[in-house]
């Protein structure tokens, strides 16, 4: 079709209702939550201008802010560096000559397209401090479990041990990148006498850092949004409010919605939206500055 | 290329065996639990297997409790998601992949932003709108987005496909008088099934697997979509069960868990290649 103006009337037809809904359900609300951010706004009165004391009010006094920025970094510093490590290792392993590898990568990677909410409620009576299975089983060596899933000290680690399941996506991410590595690059480092480790930081490492990084700013992201698996992991328990014990698992997510649709504090949490969304931008501008420094991009 | 020792051969198959051993415990637990009664799960030491199944443990939660209406529910929200993202995404997929016109990169780009976006970010504001609309407890909040190119993955996906089709073929088709809808929905889409097929496969997994929205938009307990059902069944479960058990009836809780993760893993069992396409095709932009 050569007539621009044909092209242009079918693009906006075609791609009209994308482009509505992204400025309806994502343009749209990051300006309202901005302005509502500013604002006094608990539901039933219209929101009413206070300026930044959304803002000073979670960093100097809400009780619930710093508790969850800090049990989202600790997930993240521990649960990212674990996940990224474990699929890379298997998906290594996958990459090998292996009998049935559709198998062994179906059964890794099942686990993590199951609800979250049921992983975390599954788990949730395996971890519980009587009658679940881990304990049960600790009793059996004569070892006495501890109450994960109700001490502030194990509900996080706990957690974090849930997600790890759920390493499927990075790992497939690997595989596909490994499998775009040239194997003549392998057989020519071979046979330069590089050995295995040599082969993998030499060869590998360079040229997966792509998908290396790829992974590494997803992770980052999906461990600001948890949601579904500490909400479900806090009903299961049947904890008073969602996040606890003590809010051990109250990650930023959770948080903002507590305060959203628990308390219904719509200006505080929109301040949480939006440094959450500040936060993100800074992520992501930072891993592409660090990125472009240690990433291989080839030619 | 490289021999590998018998030794390391037998390591690799070990490594794999047992780490398929962790990946699945949970959800051999989840299942056999499921067919217990009630005495057998307070066992201590705990039985692996039940004496018995109990499958009328499923009949009891899917009809007892009334559980097949919260399926139904997830099922609906479910299909309508589907077919608004193909009806949807497909038009913008093509439009993006084929048309020249000016900032098209610009409006992809931003459309590409959105998938870093958390809900929480714009969950207040829609919350908001949605409330003036009277939408709030009705299933339109979870539909209308698809409806709207709200799977920009979606889009994405399908506009790489899209590219690989040679353009002479459109370009043929044009000459022969099609329409532009008639060469998206009769010639592009079904040279794209795999795509379409995945685009539709995760859809599926993002709706049936959510917690998040129908949380915040549905209230009415009959409305509810299945991970929320199972949250109210532990909550309420002393109540749904007549006081009659002391504890959680968790071997009630279990089949719930395994009536929602069934669809998921047979799907997964059929469609497996789809899955694994469709995540890889994500890691392609990285």
């Amino acid at each position: 079709m050569t007539n621009r103006r044909a092209q242009s009337l079918w693009f906006w037809l075609f791609a009209g209702p994308a482009v509505a809904g992204f400025a309806a359900f994502s343009l749209w609300p990051m300006l309202e939550s901005l302005w509502l951010s500013f604002c006094q706004y608990e539901v039933v009165t219209p929101p009413r201008f206070i300026g930044v004391q959304n803002y000073a009010y979670l960093f100097a006094h809400d009780a619930s802010f710093w508790p969850s920025v800090k049990v989202t970094l600790v997930f993240t510093v521990i649960q990212l560096p674990l996940a990224i490590g474990a699929a890379l290792a298997l998906a290594l392993l996958l990459n090998q000559p292996v009998r049935g590898r559709g198998f062994w990568r179906a059964v890794y990677f099942l686990p993590s397209i199951l609800p979250q909410a049921v992983f975390a409620v599954v788990f949730g009576y395996i971890f519980q401090a009587d009658g679940g299975l881990l304990n049960r089983l600790l009793a059996l060596g004569g070892l006495h479990g501890a109450a994960w899933t109700t001490s502030p000290t194990w509900a996080l680690p706990v957690l974090i041990g849930i997600s790890l399941w759920g390493f499927g996506y990075p790992m497939v991410i690997f595989l596909g990148g490994l499998q775009n590595v040239p194997r003549e690059l392998y057989e020519a480092a071979h046979i330069d006498g590089a050995g295995a480790w040599a082969r993998f930081r030499h060869v590998t490492l360079p040229l997966i850092s792509p998908v290396i990084f790829f992974n590494v700013v997803m992770g980052v992201i999906g461990a600001l949004k948890v949601f579904d698996l500490a909400y479900a992991f806090s009903v299961a328990q049947a904890q008073p409010a969602p996040g606890g014990p003590a809010r051990a698992t109250l990650f930023y997510g959770l948080n903002l919605y507590q305060q959203a649709f628990g308390y219904f504090h719509m200006g505080l949490a929109s301040a949480m939206a939006w440094l959450l969304f500040a936060c993100i931008l800074l992520i992501t501008a930072v891993n592409f500055r660090v990125g472009r420094r240690w990433v291989h991009y080839g030619d | 290329m490289h021999r590998r020792t018998s030794a390391a051969t037998v390591c690799l198959y070990a490594a794999l065996a047992l780490g398929t051993l962790v990946m699945l415990v949970p959800l051999a637990w989840m299942l056999l639990t499921s067919l217990k009664t009630y005495p057998e799960i307070l066992r201590n030491p705990p039985d692996w297997l039940p004496a018995a199944p109990q499958w009328q443990n499923y009949r009891t939660v899917w009809e007892g409790f009334a559980y097949y209406r919260y399926f139904l529910n997830s099922l609906f929200v479910a299909v309508m998601v589907i077919a608004g993202t193909v009806l949807t995404c497909c038009p913008a997929a093509y439009a993006f992949a084929y048309y020249e016109v000016r900032h098209k990169e610009l409006i992809f780009g931003a459309l590409l932003c959105t998938l870093m976006l958390p809900a929480q970010v714009t969950v207040i504001p829609l919350f908001k709108a949605f409330s003036a609309l009277h939408w709030v407890n009705t299933y339109l909040p979870l539909i209308v987005p698809a409806w709207l190119g709200g799977n920009v993955f979606g889009i994405f996906l399908l506009r790489q496909f899209f590219r690989t089709i040679p353009p002479s073929f459109i370009e043929a088709a044009r000459l022969d008088g099609a329409s532009e809808w008639t060469i998206l929905w009769r010639l592009v889409v079904p040279m794209s099934l795999p795509a379409v097929l995945t685009v539709v496969i995760f859809t599926f997994l993002w709706s049936w697997n959510d917690l998040f929205n129908p949380l915040v938009y549905l209230q009415s307990e009959e409305l509810c979509t299945l991970p929320v059902g199972l949250l109210y069944f532990i909550a309420r479960a002393e109540q749904l069960t007549g006081g009659s058990l002391g504890q959680t009836p968790w071997h009630l809780v279990m089949t719930l868990a395994t009536i929602m993760v069934l669809p998921v893993v047979g799907l997964f069992a059929v469609f497996q290649r789809y899955f694994v396409e469709g995540v890889a095709a994500s890691g392609v932009k990285g």
